[in-house]
């Protein structure tokens, strides 16, 4: 008999404490910069390799988000959203690139000998067109291929694997040197950003306030998105397109804008994530990274927001520990990783939580 | 024997319907699927509201429609009936641009061609489909599924920023009583019996108001008291919207036809009241196999 007001008490207490972690994750988050300023011999100084670390975990977090925006609302299984992360990425490294080389020739295209920037380098020196391409590259290419392949309506297994193929394709395209984009060994050696030293504890700093506001935005417009009819839309496409039609919808359209949004998040991702780690080459459009995304949204849950990003957490926190503990077991413990979600937690940890809460 | 329609809104079927500017509404709006706006009012000045004509479609050489003719009056209530295999399902994917045929004609009013429009386009220009397999949207809950379908701009921008109307929320308050599902307002869809299932669905057609609605064996899998209750309902619908049903309950269909057509290999075997194709010697043969 007590067990409905439990219930109840448990329900009501639920939306709290989610509202209080989260704070209390967004306080740590936003002082972490803050205390790695301090001096190096105060107690509470973090390390510039802390910051790094989880600066660019937050980048794949926002990664995640973005890749359960299409996977767990729309059902579009995106095995190719590393595509987007990294174009990102490498326009924000072609302008880290210009400033590094001063009126010069980038390093790596002095090496091969070539006397001029190739067309689309050119503007890449101001940092307002460099932010412009990181929309651009990948929202542009998000915009064709889905615009071809919603029109042919590609859906399930062949739409994953079109995506991987086409992450596939970029990362073989990159790695030639003939591409412009300095071969397999990308970009790196950048020095400054926008005049500051990009080693600077200032300049780290502020990346890694810019990432955390960027995941924030994205919180707020899933959000939005998710609570709209815009939400329930391509909650209802996901299980029954067929019906949405015969109601008058054109899933094309719904499914191309939260594909691009997603691209576009990614790209920004991507973005900061380069100046934080200081390298982008072209293994980050392998197909593996992009299947280590979708894990993210598997072990944390799809379909919800928080989820992905306790996943990207999770396992990448794993991740850097066992790397450094066991490497040669990562890959194996990743793989046990994700038969263990598919078999045993559907709805990933999010869904455990929420069993948990209802008991 | 071919029973000849004896109503009066049989009487001239438009054969050729001039083209206006209304069609162009079939071919342009089409294009990247961003902004469709709901179709505009429908011209049925002839008091058909469906016509097709000597319209066919071969699956690999199988003609599941063979030049079939069919008409439907405005406010009729149409049953289909017939054999397995007898087309009416292709008969409705061909009404809602699911298939194409390879020929004939097929006039939704007067001046839209069903022929050259999207699956959606014909939703829009005020086409209701009910699958045979009662389909809604099950991780939504019921109030969220009528939203879904209620009639309004179905546009991405719209939907962005779309909120209900009190007049929205009366019109979805009246459906929900109307198919009785009041109580369950918040209940996911999926966790819906079988009967509830199939009424939601009818309900979702209420709610996008179509001047015509296809239903695909409404009453399959619901007790007797339900069927009754749908065939009450239909009645109430027609003459305010035009319904074609395709049923094999042959008690439903004595409860609620005025007019039925029995297909058979593709085409029209007869057509005309229940008791009258009920004596016809071809379908009887048809049924009977003899």
């Amino acid at each position: 008999m007590n067990q409905p007001l439990m219930l109840t008490a448990a329900q009501k207490a639920g939306p709290k404490v989610t509202v209080a972690v989260g704070a209390l994750i967004l306080a740590v988050l936003l002082s972490l910069p803050l205390l790695s300023l301090l001096a190096v011999d105060n107690p509470l100084h973090v390390s510039a390799y802390t910051l790094t670390l989880v600066g660019k975990i937050l980048c794949y977090a926002i990664v995640a988000l973005a890749l359960d925006l299409v996977w767990g609302y729309a059902g579009l299984l995106s095995l190719g959203h590393g595509l987007f992360f990294a174009l990102g990425g490498y326009a924000m490294g072609m302008y880290l690139m210009r400033q590094a080389a001063g009126d010069g020739l980038p390093a790596f295209m002095t090496f091969l000998s070539w006397t001029e920037l190739p067309w689309y380098w050119s503007g890449t020196d101001s940092f307002l067109w460099a932010m412009c391409l990181v929309v651009l590259a990948p929202g542009l290419l998000a915009l064709v291929f889905g615009f071809f392949a919603f029109r042919s309506r590609i859906k399930g297994v062949y739409f994953s694997i079109m995506t991987q193929a086409l992450t596939f394709a970029g990362m073989l395209l990159f790695f030639r040197n003939e591409t412009g984009f300095g071969g397999n060994n990308g970009f790196t050696n950048f020095r400054s950003i926008l005049g500051f030293g990009i080693t600077e504890p200032g300049t780290r700093a502020v990346l890694f306030l810019a990432t955390v506001l960027l995941l924030v935005a994205s919180l707020f417009i899933g959000w939005r998105l998710a609570r709209s009819k815009f939400g329930r839309v391509l909650t209802a496409l996901r299980d029954a397109e067929n019906r949405l039609m015969f109601c008058g919808y054109d899933p094309r359209g719904f499914k191309l804008f939260v594909w691009v949004l997603s691209a576009v998040l990614c790209g920004l991702a991507g973005a900061l994530y380069v100046p934080q780690v200081g390298i982008i080459n072209p293994s980050e459009m392998s197909p593996t990274n992009s299947i280590e995304a979708a894990v993210w949204v598997a072990l944390g849950g799809r379909g919800t927001l928080i989820g992905p990003l306790l996943g990207a957490g999770v396992v990448n926190g794993m991740k850097s520990w066992f790397t450094v503990a066991f490497p040669e077991y990562w890959l194996f413990f990743l793989g046990a990783l994700f038969i263990v979600v598919t078999l045993y937690l559907p709805k990933g940890v999010i869904g455990l939580l929420k069993k948990r809460g209802e008991q | 024997m071919r029973i000849t329609p004896t109503a009066d809104f049989m009487l001239e079927p438009i054969l050729d319907p001039p083209i206006d500017a209304n069609r162009d509404q079939g071919s342009s709006r089409d294009a990247i699927g961003l902004g469709q706006a709901a179709g505009k009012g429908l011209n049925t000045r002839h008091g058909t509201i469906l016509t097709l004509e000597d319209i066919s479609v071969s699956f690999d050489g199988f003609k599941a429609l063979n030049a079939l003719n069919l008409y439907i009056g405005v406010g009729e209530l149409r049953c289909i009936i017939g054999p397995n295999g007898a087309g009416k399902t292709t008969l409705m994917d061909v009404i809602t641009g699911k298939t194409r045929p390879s020929h004939g004609k097929a006039w939704f009013g007067e001046t839209l061609d069903l022929t050259s429009m999207s699956e959606v386009q014909i939703a829009q220009a005020g086409i209701g489909r009910k699958f045979q397999k009662p389909t809604v949207f099950e991780a939504l809950s019921v109030f969220e599924n009528l939203e879904l379908a209620l009639k309004t701009d179905k546009s991405v921008w719209a939907s962005l920023r779309a909120k209900l109307t009190g007049e929205q929320n009366d019109r979805i308050s009246e459906v929900l009583e109307t198919i009785r599902l009041t109580t369950s307002v918040n209940r996911a869809a999926g966790l819906l019996s079988h009967g509830q299932k199939q009424f939601l669905e009818i309900g979702m057609l209420l709610v996008q108001d179509p001047q015509l609605l296809l239903l695909d064996e409404p009453v399959a899998g619901m007790t007797d008291a339900e069927t009754e209750f749908t065939a009450e309902l239909f009645k109430s619908l027609a003459g305010k919207h035009s319904l074609m049903v395709v049923e094999h309950d042959m008690g439903f269909v004595g409860a609620i036809a005025d007019h039925v057509t029995v297909l058979h290999q593709g085409s029209v075997l007869a057509e005309g009241s229940l008791a009258q194709v009920q004596d016809n010697e071809r379908v009887i043969e048809v049924y009977l196999g003899r």
